[in-house]
């Protein structure tokens, strides 16, 4: 998976959790999910639980707790493909 | 001492979604009381219920497509539905501001929350899931989630709780906000309470034997308050919610006045005497009424009508003697008296606030709704008072002053009085 469809997939995930259109509309690698897109904090936890099933991978807490934007999270969930 | 009035009027009852519609079936007697197949697989002693009737369209009205993800507690779905509307009837904006409301709160109550979501956490911690748990458990499931929903979405400043008094919650939150806006430290409260759905909440009553069983294939005639031939009650559900408000605010906006909450009462027959965990000690029922009237600055004589607790168990003659000894007035002399849970069941720690919202529309419109299933009045009852004071039809009367009760396990009760606001006497 190339990281454009990586962003695709993980954009869809990230949908319902926020209530910034524009930004939404607009994200790329270096959006951040709580100063860009509003998202609250504990919805990260959510998130990550998506990400695990839609990607078939686990996801640690300290993993989580670095997954603050767009670029970081590609990079954890492109090393757990790889690892596989 | 600032004057306390009430504003703004919402209900989730199991006979009516929002104050047209339980207005409309408190005046003609619709129940709300339904057979229940789950309860009937569970086998339950009691399989009938009187249960709220949310659609998915309501739903979506009140909460965000974020928040119905993993969202399992009625109680919380009721209270916000009341809560919201009783704050929108009060004609309040609901605003994205930046500072929040501190002259606002929400005294909001509830026995438990969430419990379905409890149980399915449960299930999940024990499968060893907990990391899949999801953000939401713990809101939905502490006793304050209520509060904190409703605080978030209407963005409250002051004091945002939830009371628990078991059946008296209710009425006692209407008292806790009274109290602080009496006292000046806040301006407008949401009080209000709200009771979970469903056979985890209602599966304690009927093993204590105190739930309704003979009338499984009549349902709406399985409610009996006050009926020779009641068998316990029928567990019911749902959420009540009032704008407590300052007179002086309520001026200031201009507001509709329901009603003026005149003081009340809330104390324990502290389970000595005849009370205990489960039954009432007399004197303490019959205390809270008379402080009532003294904190009210009434006499017994000027009350018009009762809303009782009256559950339709073996209580309701004990019930009856309580007033009719407090207020030392019997046969012809005792007030109208009826009790809503003969069309909703008892909605437990709800049944304060929704009696309360009925009790405020009777003041409001001029009118006693009719005791349901109550055409054999208790041969205990009739000795004690007239007959005629427990009216089976509605009947317009103009009310100018109202005794709400609520008593509860733990040997708890609270007493409210309300008296009809009239503007031309300002």
């Amino acid at each position: 998976m190339n990281k454009d469809e990586l962003i695709a997939k993980l954009k869809v995930i990230i949908k319902p959790y926020t209530s910034n259109i524009e930004a939404y509309e607009n994200l790329s690698e270096n959006t951040d999910f709580i100063s860009d897109l509003n998202i609250n904090s504990a919805n990260l936890v959510d998130i990550v639980l998506d990400i695990e099933e839609t990607f078939d991978i686990l996801i640690d807490t300290t993993d989580m707790q670095r997954m603050l934007d767009v670029k970081t999270a590609v990079a954890i969930i492109q090393s757990k493909l790889d690892a596989k | 001492m600032n004057r306390v009035v009430i504003t703004g009027l919402g209900v989730v009852a199991p006979n009516g979604i929002g104050v047209p519609a339980f207005t409309n079936a408190i005046k003609n007697g619709v129940s709300g009381i339904r057979y229940d197949e789950q309860l009937q697989q569970l086998q339950f002693s009691c399989q009938i219920a009187g249960k709220p009737e949310i659609t998915d369209e309501l739903k979506s009205k009140y909460f965000t497509d974020l928040e119905l993800r993993g969202f399992n507690s009625t109680g919380i779905l009721y209270g916000v539905i009341a809560g919201i509307e009783a704050w929108e009837n009060a004609g309040l904006p609901i605003e994205k501001n930046t500072e929040p409301d501190w002259d606002t709160g929400t005294i909001f109550g509830t026995g438990t929350s969430g419990i379905d979501k409890f149980r399915e956490s449960i299930y999940k911690i024990d499968d060893l899931q907990t990391r899949k748990l999801g953000s939401t458990v713990v809101a939905q499931t502490m006793n304050s989630g209520i509060s904190a929903y409703l605080g978030g979405k209407l963005g409250l400043g002051n004091q945002v709780t939830s009371n628990s008094s078991a059946c008296a919650t209710g009425t006692e939150a209407i008292l806790m906000a009274y109290d602080r806006i009496s006292s000046g430290k806040a301006k407008r409260i949401l009080a209000g309470s709200t009771s979970d759905s469903g056979p985890y909440i209602w599966a304690g009553f009927d093993a204590l034997r105190v739930c309704s069983s003979r009338y499984n294939g009549t349902p709406n005639q399985g409610s009996r308050p006050m009926s020779a031939t009641a068998s316990g009650f029928v567990p019911g559900s749902g959420a009540g919610a009032l704008v407590i408000e300052s007179l002086e605010s309520a001026l200031e906006r201009n507001a509709t006045i329901y009603a003026e909450i005149l003081g009340g009462s809330v104390n324990s027959g502290g389970q000595r005497g005849t009370g205990s965990m489960t039954a009432p000690n007399s004197l303490a029922v019959q205390r809270c009424i008379t402080d009532s009237l003294k904190n009210s600055g009434i006499s017994a004589t000027e009350i018009d009508a009762v809303n009782g607790h009256l559950t339709a168990t073996t209580k309701d003659s004990l019930e009856i003697e309580n007033w009719a000894k407090a207020l030392n007035r019997f046969e012809n002399e005792f007030p109208y008296i009826n009790s809503l849970k003969g069309m909703t069941g008892h909605c437990l720690s709800a049944a304060g606030s929704i009696e309360s919202v009925a009790a405020v529309l009777q003041l409001h419109e001029g009118f006693i709704f009719g005791n349901t299933n109550c055409e054999d009045l208790h041969p205990e009852i009739s000795s004690l008072i007239s007959p005629s004071k427990v009216p089976l039809k509605t009947k317009n009367y103009n009310l100018n002053i109202i005794a709400k009760a609520s008593f509860g396990f733990g040997d708890v009760n609270a007493c409210i009085i309300l008296k009809k606001f009239d503007n031309e006497l300002l």
